[in-house]
C-alpha cells in the first residue's frame, strides 16, 4: 500500500495527542495554573486537530468531509471521525470545566477516556477491518494503536511534567519505561505474526483458474501504471524494509528508553526522546503501510 | 445508509467466458468511451499524451498463463465490478456514497457525496475501483445502468456496452437471481465460479472456465485409418477402389 | 434502510446518430456516430452491418480520441528547413495544388514513369491505380508487397481467391477452424466474432502459431511451430492424409485440376506443361477408354493414374501422380520434420487424424440440388467443414509464397474450399488468375503524354508477360512483375525508395505517397530509410529523391520527410468507397460494399485525398477527369463515386444504381445513390441466390448471377490449380527455354523455388546466416488494441500499449539470467536494438518475439519527448535488412520472397545478450526529436472527454488545478 503522508502524520499525531489527553484525563498532569492548562491543552488539541486535518488533505473532496460522519453504523472510518469530533468536545468540556478549578466528576473522566480509547479503537479499525489487507486484518493491529498511543501519551505527558517543572516520579517513570517497551514489544510481535498472515487467497484463487496448475501474469492490462498499481502496488524492498524496522526501532524503542532511563527529570532529554520516539513511529506507520500487501497485487503479478 | 440491503431477488450482473475472451480490448475501450460522457464525471485522463499516461477505467483485461512448454495455456482476462452481494466497498464508507442498489443490486458511487476518501478501493479484493485524477471521485463499474434501463435506447441495445460490444461475444448480461435466466443456465452448466470466494464478498459475476486442453501425451488417434494406404502401393490400390466406387 | 439517490436511467445518448464505416483499420465495419452539439458522444458498431453485425473492437471505440487527436494536420504545408528536420510552413490549398500539378505535369510530358506513385494502406485503389494508369506511370502499388502479396498470389494462383476480403471460413458449419499464424488481421471484428461462434458451438480451434496470445490462447491445439517451417509441417500432414487415404479423390478429380495431363519430358521445352488439345484445353484421362480427352468434357470418368504417350515425345502423366511422387516421400515424415518445425511427430500425426476426422466422419450435407459448369445436377451439397485462415505468420517469409500455396492445396485435398463447413470464397471472388487483367507498363506501354496501357498491377501467367525491357531490365521502379520478383502482383512498395535513392533501375523526379509511415514502422531498415531521404546527389547537391509530396492527416514520423504535405481529413470527414471495383465488404452469402461519408465538417484547412487526387489530375486535364471543355469532370471524391463509371453501368458502388435506385450491380448512374446508402446505413447488401452459395467456381447459378452483378461479363467457370503450370513455364525459362530467360545470378533460385507443386525451402536468412550466431527467430505481432502507428496519439489506447517488451521463453531468461523489466541487446547480421524483457512460457522456445509498431520518434504524433513510446518503446525493423547477408557473389539479394517479392520480415535471425547494469534504462536507437507539427502547441494534459454532458460538470470547478483541461 502507498504510504501517504497525510494518513501517516494523521495516525501518529492523533494517536499521540489522544494517548496524552488520556494520561491527563487520569489526572496524571496536574493542571496548577491557567496557563498551564491553556498550553496543555492547546498542546494536545494540537496533536489532535493537526492529525484530523491531515487526514482531510487526501481527500478528493475534502469540502465534503463532513459527510463522513454519517456512516458510523457499518463504515469505521465515520466511526473515526464521529468519535473524533465527540471526544474533542469531551475533552473541551473536561478542560473548560478543569479550567474553572474544581475537580470532573469520576463518571466525567470515565467517559472522556472511553471516548478516547474508542477513538483511537475506530482509527485502528479502519485498517484491521480490511480483509484485502491481510497484515492489517489481524486482532493485534488495534492493541498496537491502543499501546502506541498510551505509550507515547505517556512519554509527551513525562516531557508536559518536565517542562512545567514537575516532578516525574520513578514510578511514572518505570512506567513510561515498561509501556515504551511493550509497545514495541507488541509491534514486534506484530510485525512478525500479523506481518507472516497471508490473505488466503492467490493468483489461482483469484482469477479461478485453479484447475491448469500455477497461474502467472504475463502482461498487465495497461502498459501505464494505473491508479491500483499505484495505489495498493506499492511494496518497500524486504533489505529496506528490515533496514527501517531496526531504524524504527532505534528512534522509537531505543534512544528514549535510554533517554529516560538516564535522565528522567531533563526536560529537554525527555523532548528529546519524545521527538525520537515521533520519529520512530512515523517510520513504523510507513513500514504499516509499505509493507503491507493488497490482495489485488495479485492481479498484478505480484507473489504473496 | 451504507449498509447494504436486504439481498435483492433481481441480481444483475455480468458472466464472462474465459475460455472465449481473445484479450482484444474491446470491451475495455468500448466501456471508457460510453462512461466518459455517461454516469457521473468523465473518466479522465492525465499525462494524456506524454510519459505515464493514466486515466480512470472501469473494466480492464489481465493476461495470464500456466502450464509450460506445449502445455502452456494463456488466458485473456477481464475485470470489472461485480456487484458483490456482499459488498465491502459499500459498508466501509464513510459517506454513503457507495451504495447497493436495493432494487437490482446494482453497486454504484453517489458521486456528489463522494469526498474521494479512497477506502472503497481499498476494501475492494479485485480492483474494480479507481479515483478520477481530475474530478476525485471514486469511479466504478455501474453495470451500464443508463444503458439498462434507458428508453432512449432500442430495446436489444438496452445491455451494457461492454456485452454489446464485445467480438467475441464473451459477455453475458442478465439476472443472476434467477435460476432460470439464460445467465444462470449457463453458469449453471459450464461450472461457472467465483473470484476469490475466500473474501466472503459473494459476487454477482461470475466466471466461465476455459477448457481443458486435450492431453499431448498418449492422446487418442483418431485417422479414419485405411491401414492399406499405408505405402505408395496400397495407395494406389485404395485410390483405385474409391474411383471405382465413385464411377 | 438505504437512501438511494435518485437516478435518471434514461439519460438522452445524442442529438442523432450518423450511420458510416470505421476506419480505425482497414476491416471497414459499420458504426453508428453518436453526436450531440455537434460533437461525438458515442461509437458503436451498426447491427444491421454484414461486417461487424453491431460488435466493435477496441480501436472502433477509440475512434473520438483519434478525430480529435492533438496531432491531426491542420492545413497545407511546405517543407522550409532541410529535409527530414521537420521545419514546415503552411500553405493555401491553391498553391499546395499548383506546386504539385507544377511538378507533375513536367514529368508527364516527359517521362510519366518519373512519378513513383505508392499508396500504403489504401482503400481506394480503384482510383488510385486508375489515376496512376490515366497519368501513364506504371509506378503504383500500395503496401500489399511487403503486408501479404503471398498469400492473395498464393490464393489466386492457386484457388482463385485468398482469405480475408476474398473468402473467410463457414463459421456456421464448420467443425474445426485452423489459423496459421494471424494475431489480429485485417479481417479483425469477423474473425473474433467467427471465434466466438465456433467456441460456443463447442467446435474444435486450432493455432500453429510460434507465440500464444490472442486467437491462439482459446485455440483447443496449439502448435508452437519454428518460423518459417509451415511449409513443411503442412506437406508432411498432406503425406500423412494421402497414406492413410484421408483425401477427398472425388472433389479432386472434379474441382482441381489434379487430374490434368502434364507432360514428362525432361530436358524438353515442354516439360511439365500440361497436354492439351487443339483447342488449348488441358486433358485428362478417361478411365473407361483410357484416352486423353478435354476436362472440359461432361460425364467422363476422370482418372487420376496412367500415362500417355506425347506425339512431339515423351509421357503424359495425371498431375495427381506428380503429387503423390512429391508428397509421399519419405522426407515428409512426422519424424523426419519433427525437429525443424518444433512439433512431435506423435503431434503431427494427432493434427492429421484430427483434420480427417473432421473432414470425413464430420461431412455435413445441404439439402440444395445444383448444376455445375458441366451440367452435371447434383441432389445435395456435400462439405468437408474443416476451414482455415493464415495471412502473415507465413507470407512474410521467403518461402511464403509456397507454404502458402501448400496451404490451400491442404484445403483442397480435404475437398473443403468452397464447401458446406469449409473456406467460402466472397464475391467478387473466386476469379482465378487469367480472369485478372496482366500488367501494364512493358517499354511499349508508357509514352509522354499518355495513360499506361493498362491497369499497373495484375497477374502474370509467365515469362512472356513480364514487365522487362529487351535486356531483361525491371521496367518499374520497384522491379515488380521482373525477374527479381516475377509474380509480384502487388508491387514491391519496401523497395521503391531505395531503389529510387540508388537510381536502380532509374531515378525518379516525384515520390507521392499517400498514408505510409515509410520513415518508420512500414520500412525495414529504418534508419536506412530516413538517411535515403535525406541523401543528396554529391554533384547537383539537391536531393536523390528530389521531390517528395506526402498526404497524410496525422503528424506521423513520414511527415518530416516530405516537401509538399498534403493533409487529409480523419475518416469521420470525408467521402470514401469501399467498392466492388477494389476490396469490397462482401461475405459468402452476400454481395456488399459501403461508404464513407462526412458527418462531420472538418475544422481545419484540410481536405479529403481522394478529391485532392481528382482535383491534380483536372489540372493535369488528365483522361478521364476532365470535360471536353478541360474543366474538371468531378467536383470532388463523392461526385466521381456516384457518376464515375469504368464501363457502361458499372461504377465504384453496385447498390442504388439505375435512375429509381433500384439496379444492382449493373445500372445507370443514380444521382441520388449516396443519400440510398446513407439512408441504408452506407452500405448495400444483395444476398447470393440459396442454389448459388457453395461451389461458386464451378457453380453454374453463381457463375450466371457474377455476370448479372458486372464481376465479369461472362461465366468463368476454372478449376482449383494445385499444379501450376504459370510457375513451371518460369522454371523452364531459368533452365534455358525460350526467349525470355532469367538472368544467370538469378537461374538457380527460380529454377528451385519456382516449382509447380508446394514445396519447402529453408528461409534465406536463416540460410545465409550462420545458426550459432543468431539462433533465435525474433517477429512482432499486432496487438489488437492498435493499428500499426496511428494508435499512439490516442491517449485511450496508449495506455494500453505504451511501449513494448520484447517476449522471451523462460528458458532463455534462465540462461541469460533475466527478470521481466531488464534491459537487452538484441542484434541480427544487420543492426542492434535494446530493449526491455518480458518472460512468458507460451512461445516456441527458439523465438523471441513484441508487439508490433508501438516504438514511437521523439517528438512525433505530438507525444511529449519522455512518451514511454519514444523512451523504452522499439522498432524491430533496425534489426530487418531488405537485403540479405551478402554471398560474396557481388549481388544484393533481397531479403524478400523470390516469387512474388513479399517483404519477408519474419525470417529474421537474432541473439540475445544482457544489457549492462550501468546502461541507461532507455531503448536504442534513439534519434533526434522532430519539432512539434506546425507550431502545434502542447496539447492539453488532463483529459476530460464528455464533460459538458455528465452530471458532474457543475461540481469539476473545484478540481481544475490539475492543469489545463478539456473536453
Ligand atoms: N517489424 C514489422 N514491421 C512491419 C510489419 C510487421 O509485421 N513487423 N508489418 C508491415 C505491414 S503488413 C504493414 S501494412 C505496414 C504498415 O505500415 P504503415 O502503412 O506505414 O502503417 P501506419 O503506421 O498505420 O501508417 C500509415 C500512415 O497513414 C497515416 N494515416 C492514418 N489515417 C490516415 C488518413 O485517414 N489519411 C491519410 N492520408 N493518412 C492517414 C498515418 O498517420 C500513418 O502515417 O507495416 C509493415 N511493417
Ligand atoms: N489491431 C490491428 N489489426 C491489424 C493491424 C494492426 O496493426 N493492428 N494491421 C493490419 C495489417 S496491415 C495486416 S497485414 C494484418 C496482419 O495480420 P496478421 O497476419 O495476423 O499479422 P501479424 O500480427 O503480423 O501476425 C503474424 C502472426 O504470425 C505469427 N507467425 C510469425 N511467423 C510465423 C510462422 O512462421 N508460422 C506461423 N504459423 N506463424 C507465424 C506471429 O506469431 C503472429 O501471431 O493485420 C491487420 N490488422
Ligand atoms: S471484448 Fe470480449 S473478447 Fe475482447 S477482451 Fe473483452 S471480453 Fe475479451
Ligand atoms: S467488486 Fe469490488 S467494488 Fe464491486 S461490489 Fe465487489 S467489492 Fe465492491
Ligand atoms: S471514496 Fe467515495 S465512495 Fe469510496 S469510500 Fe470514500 S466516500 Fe465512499
Ligand atoms: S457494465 Fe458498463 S460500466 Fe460495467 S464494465 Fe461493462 S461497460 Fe463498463
Ligand atoms: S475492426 Fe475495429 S478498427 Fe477495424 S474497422 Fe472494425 S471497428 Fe474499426
Ligand atoms: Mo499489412
Amino acid at each position: 500500500m502507498r504510504p501517504a503522508w497525510s494518513i501517516i502524520f494523521f495516525t501518529s499525531s492523533s494517536g499521540l495527542g489522544l494517548g496524552l489527553a488520556a494520561w491527563i484525563v487520569l489526572g496524571l498532569v496536574p493542571l496548577e495554573s491557567a496557563t498551564h492548562l491553556l498550553a496543555i491543552a492547546g498542546f494536545t488539541f494540537g496533536l489532535i486537530g493537526a492529525g484530523l486535518f491531515s487526514s482531510t488533505l487526501h481527500l478528493g473532496h475534502p469540502e465534503r468531509a463532513w459527510r463522513a460522519l454519517s456512516q458510523w453504523r457499518s463504515s469505521w472510518l465515520s466511526r473515526e471521525g464521529v468519535l473524533a469530533v465527540v471526544v474533542m468536545a469531551a475533552l473541551f468540556m473536561w478542560f473548560v470545566y478543569v479550567h474553572g478549578g474544581a475537580v470532573p466528576p469520576l463518571w466525567a473522566s470515565a467517559g472522556v477516556l472511553t471516548l478516547i480509547i474508542a477513538t483511537v479503537y475506530a482509527t485502528s479499525m479502519i485498517y484491521a477491518s480490511l480483509k484485502t489487507v491481510a497484515r492489517w486484518y489481524h486482532p493485534l493491529t488495534p492493541i498496537c494503536y491502543l499501546m502506541f498511543a498510551a505509550a507515547g501519551g505517556l512519554l509527551a505527558a513525562c516531557w508536559l511534567l518536565a517542562m512545567t517543572g514537575q516532578h516525574v516520579t520513578a514510578a511514572i517513570q518505570q512506567s513510561t519505561l515498561l509501556l515504551l517497551a511493550a509497545a514495541w514489544g507488541v509491534k514486534l510481535i506484530w510485525w512478525r505474526v500479523a506481518g507472516a498472515s497471508g490473505s488466503g487467497s492467490s493468483l489461482a484463487s483469484a482469477t479461478g483458474l485453479t484447475a491448469l496448475g500455477e497461474v502467472r501474469s504475463i502482461m498487465p492490462p495497461h502498459t501505464s501504471e494505473n491508479y491500483l498499481q499505484h495505489e495498493m502496488g506499492f511494496i518497500v524492498a524486504r533489505r529496506h524494509a528490515e533496514k527501517l524496522r531496526l531504524l524504527s526501532l532505534g528512534l522509537g524503542a531505543v534512544l528514549p528508553l535510554l533517554l529516560i532511563w538516564l535522565a528522567p527529570l531533563s526536560a529537554p532529554l525527555l523532548g528529546i526522546a519524545l521527538v525520537s520516539h515521533i520519529a520512530g513511529v512515523f517510520v513504523e506507520r510507513w513500514l504499516f503501510f509499505a509493507e503491507a500487501k493488497h490482495v489485488v497485487s495479485l492481479y498484478y503479478g505480484e507473489v504473496h | 445508509m451504507t449498509s447494504l440491503p436486504e439481498p435483492s431477488a433481481i441480481k444483475l450482473g455480468l458472466v464472462i467466458d474465459l475460455d472465449i475472451c481473445v484479450g482484444c480490448q474491446a470491451c475495455v475501450v468500448n466501456c471508457k468511451e460510453w462512461n466518459t460522457s455517461g454516469y457521473g464525471a468523465p473518466l479522465s485522463d492525465e499525462n494524456a499524451y506524454g510519459a505515464n499516461p493514466n486515466g480512470a477505467w472501469l473494466n480492464r483485461v489481465h493476461a495470464f498463463e500456466a502450464g509450460e512448454g506445449e502445455t502452456a495455456k494463456t488466458i485473456h482476462f477481464p475485470k470489472s465490478c461485480l456487484h458483490c452481494e456482499d459488498a465491502p466497498c459499500v459498508t466501509v464508507c464513510p459517506t454513503g456514497a457507495s451504495f447497493k442498489r436495493a432494487e437490482d443490486g446494482i453497486v454504484l458511487v453517489n458521486e456528489d457525496w463522494c469526498i474521494g476518501c479512497g477506502l472503497c478501493a481499498w476494501s475492494c479484493p479485485y480492483g474494480a475501483r479507481e479515483m478520477d485524477p481530475a474530478e476525485g471521485v471514486m469511479k466504478k463499474c455501474t453495470l451500464c445502468v443508463d444503458r439498462i434501463y434507458n428508453e432512449n435506447i432500442p430495446e436489444e441495445d438496452q445491455v451494457p456496452a461492454c456485452v454489446r460490444t464485445c467480438p467475441t461475444n464473451a459477455r453475458h448480461f442478465g439476472d443472476l437471481g434467477d435460476p432460470n435466466s439464460e445467465v444462470s443456465l449457463m453458469v449453471a452448466a459450464r461450472e461457472g465460479f467465483d473470484l476469490m470466494p475466500e473474501q466472503g464478498t459473494k459476487p454477482v459475476n461470475k466466471y466461465l472456465p476455459p477448457r481443458q486442453r486435450r492431453q499431448t501425451e498418449g492422446a487418442p488417434m483418431s485417422l479414419v485409418a485405411m491401414a492399406d494406404a499405408e505405402t505408395p502401393k496400397g495407395f494406389w490400390k485404395w485410390v483405385d477402389s474409391t474411383l471405382e466406387k465413385l464411377g | 434502510m438505504s437512501v438511494e439517490p435518485q437516478l435518471d436511467t434514461s439519460p438522452k445518448v445524442g442529438d442523432e446518430v450518423r450511420k458510416t464505416t470505421c476506419y480505425m483499420c482497414a476491416c471497414r465495419c459499420g458504426i453508428n456516430v453518436h453526436l450531440r452539439d455537434n460533437k461525438i458522444r458515442y461509437i458503436e458498431g451498426n447491427r444491421d452491418h454484414p461486417v461487424n453485425k453491431g460488435v466493435l473492437c477496441a480501436k472502433g471505440s477509440a475512434g473520438i480520441m483519434q478525430h480529435y487527436s492533438p496531432a491531426r494536420l491542420q492545413s497545407p504545408m511546405k517543407r522550409v528547413g532541410p529535409r527530414g528536420s521537420g521545419q514546415f510552413e503552411p500553405i493555401s490549398w491553391e498553391e499546395a495544388l499548383s506546386t504539385a500539378t507544377e511538378w507533375l505535369a513536367s514529368i508527364r510530358k516527359s517521362d510519366p514513369k518519373k512519378l513513383a506513385f505508392f499508396t500504403g494502406r489504401d482503400q481506394s485503389q480503384a482510383l488510385t491505380g486508375w489515376w496512376a494508369q490515366q497519368f501513364g506511370t506504371p509506378n503504383f502499388a500500395a503496401h500489399g508487397g511487403f503486408c501479404s502479396v503471398n498469400m492473395a498470389a498464393g490464393g489466386i494462383y492457386t484457388i482463385g481467391g485468398a482469405f480475408w476480403e476474398f473468402g473467410s471460413p463457414d463459421w456456421d458449419l464448420t467443425e474445426m477452424f485452423v489459423l496459421f499464424g494471424v494475431a489480429e488481421d485485417h479481417d479483425s471484428n469477423p474473425i473474433k466474432i467467427g471465434l466466438g461462434k465456433l467456441k460456443g458451438r463447442g467446435k474444435r480451434v486450432v493455432s500453429v502459431n510460434p507465440v500464444q496470445t490472442g486467437y491462439a490462447a482459446i485455440s483447443d491445439d496449439w502448435y508452437g511451430v519454428t518460423p518459417g517451417t509451415d511449409g513443411l509441417l503442412i506437406i508432411s500432414l498432406i503425406r500423412e492424409l494421402m497414406r492413410s487415404g484421408n483425401i477427398d479423390v472425388d472433389y479432386l478429380r472434379r474441382y482441381t485440376n489434379a487430374p490434368w495431363l502434364v507432360i514428362r519430358n525432361p530436358g524438353v521445352e515442354n516439360d511439365g506443361l500440361f497436354l492439351r488439345d487443339k483447342d488449348g484445353e488441358p486433358q485428362v484421362l478417361d478411365r473407361a477408354t483410357g484416352k486423353p480427352v478435354s476436362h472440359k468434357i461432361a460425364g467422363v470418368s476422370v482418372g487420376l493414374q496412367g500415362e500417355v504417350k506425347v506425339k512431339d515425345g515423351g509421357v503424359a502423366v495425371p498431375a495427381f501422380m506428380l503429387m503423390t511422387e512429391a508428397y509421399m516421400d519419405d522426407r515428409y515424415g512426422p519424424e523426419e520434420v519433427a525437429g525443424i518445425v518444433g512439433i512431435s511427430a506423435q503431434r503431427i500425426r494427432q493434427f492429421a487424424a484430427d483434420l480427417a476426422e473432421a473432414a470425413f466422419a464430420r461431412e455435413v450435407v445441404v439439402d440444395q440440388p445444383w448444376t455445375d459448369w458441366k451440367g452435371e445436377r447434383h441432389e445435395k451439397m456435400i462439405g468437408r467443414p474443416v476451414s482455415m485462415h493464415a495471412m502473415r505468420g507465413i507470407s512474410a517469409h521467403s518461402n511464403g509464397f509456397q507454404t502458402c500455396r501448400a496451404l490451400h492445396v491442404l484445403q483442397l485435398m480435404l475437398g473443403s474450399v468452397e464447401v458446406p463447413g469449409g473456406f467460402r470464397f466472397k464475391p467478387p471472388y473466386p476469379k482465378p488468375p487469367h480472369a485478372h487483367p496482366k500488367p501494364a507498363g512493358r517499354p511499349d506501354q508508357v509514352a509522354a503524354g499518355k495513360p499506361l496501357g493498362g491497369a499497373p498491377l495484375g497477374y502474370v501467367l509467365g515469362p512472356e508477360d513480364l514487365l522487362i525491357g529487351p535486356e531483361g531490365e525491371p521496367q518499374r521502379i520497384d522491379k515488380a512483375y521482373s525477374w527479381d520478383a516475377p509474380m509480384s502482383a502487388h508491387g514491391l512498395m519496401h523497395m521503391v525508395i531505395s531503389n529510387a535513392v540508388a537510381g536502380d533501375p532509374y531515378p525518379v523526379d516525384v515520390l507521392f505517397m499517400y498514408m505510409a509511415n515509410m520513415a518508420w514502422n512500414s520500412s525495414m531498415n529504418t534508419r536506412g530509410v530516413m538517411n535515403m531521404l535525406t541523401e543528396t546527389d554529391p554533384e547537383t547537391g539537391g536531393y536523390k529523391i528530389p521531390k517528395i509530396i506526402y498526404s497524410d492527416a496525422y503528424s506521423s514520423e513520414m511527415v518530416a520527410y516530405a516537401d509538399l504535405i498534403l493533409p487529409d481529413t480523419t475518416y469521420l470527414e470525408r467521402h470514401d468507397a469501399i467498392s466492388l471495383l477494389d476490396r469490397p465488404i462482401c461475405e459468402a452469402d452476400g454481395v456488399a460494399d459501403a461508404i464513407r461519408w462526412p458527418v462531420i465538417e472538418p475544422d481545419r484547412d484540410v481536405r479529403g485525398f481522394q478529391s485532392v487526387l481528382l482535383d491534380i489530375g483536372a489540372r493535369l486535364s488528365l483522361p478521364g477527369m476532365v470535360n471536353d471543355d478541360g474543366s474538371a469532370k468531378y467536383s470532388d471524391y463523392g461526385d466521381y463515386i456516384v457518376n464515375h463509371q469504368r464501363k457502361p453501368g458499372i461504377g465504384p458502388l453496385a447498390g442504388f444504381r439505375g435512375t429509381n435506385g433500384t439496379s444492382e450491380g449493373r445500372g445507370e448512374v443514380n444521382p441520388d445513390q449516396l443519400d440510398a446508402y446513407i439512408e441504408n446505413g452506407s452500405f448495400w447488401h444483395t444476398d447470393i441466390p440459396e442454389e448459388a452459395r457453395y461451389y461458386k467456381m464451378a457453380n453454374m447459378a453463381y457463375q450466371d448471377f457474377a455476370v448479372d452483378m458486372g464481376f465479369y461479363d461472362n461465366p468463368q467457370p476454372y478449376a482449383f490449380q494445385i499444379y501450376s503450370e504459370t510457375l513451371q513455364k518460369f522454371r523452364l525459362a531459368a533452365e534455358g527455354h525460350g526467349n525470355i530467360q532469367p538472368p544467370d545470378h538469378l537461374r538457380e533460385r527460380v529454377r528451385t523455388c519456382f516449382t509447380p507443386l508446394p514445396t519447402w525451402y529453408a528461409p534465406f536468412e536463416g540460410e545465409a546466416i550462420n545458426e550459432e550466431d543468431y539462433p533465435l527467430h525474433a517477429l512482432t505481432q499486432r496487438p489488437m488494441a492498435m493499428y500499426h502507428s496511428w494508435g499512439s496519439q490516442n491517449p485511450w489506447l496508449r495506455q494500453i500499449h505504451g511501449h513494448n517488451p520484447m517476449f522471451i521463453s523462460q528458458g532463455l531468461a534462465d540462461e541469460h539470467d533475466l527478470v521481466d523489466g531488464d534491459w537487452i541487446w538484441v542484434t541480427s547480421h544487420h543492426g542492434k536494438i535494446r530493449v526491455p524483457v518480458a518472460v512468458m512460457a507460451g512461445v516456441n522456445d527458439k523465438t523471441i518475439w513484441t508487439w508490433n509498431a508501438i516504438g514511437k520518434r521523439k517528438g512525433a504524433w505530438q507525444l511529449d519527448e519522455d512518451a514511454p513510446e519514444a523512451k523504452k518503446g522499439f522498432l524491430l525493423n533496425h534489426l530487418i535488412y531488405e537485403l540479405l547477408p551478402p554471398k560474396g557473389d557481388g549481388q544484393r539479394w533481397s531479403n524478400s520472397d523470390p516469387i512474388t517479392g513479399q517483404a519477408a520480415w519474419f525470417d529474421l535471425r537474432v541473439r540475445i545478450a544482457k544489457a549492462a547494469a550501468d546502461e541507461p534504462a532507455e531503448s536504442a536507437p534513439q534519434f533526434a526529436p522532430l519539432p512539434r507539427m506546425n507550431g502545434m502547441a502542447q496539447p492539453d494534459k488532463t483529459l476530460r472527454y464528455g464533460l459538458k454532458w455528465t452530471s458532474n460538470a457543475s461540481s469539476a470547478k473545484g478540481r481544475e488545478k490539475k492543469g489545463k483541461t478539456s473536453s
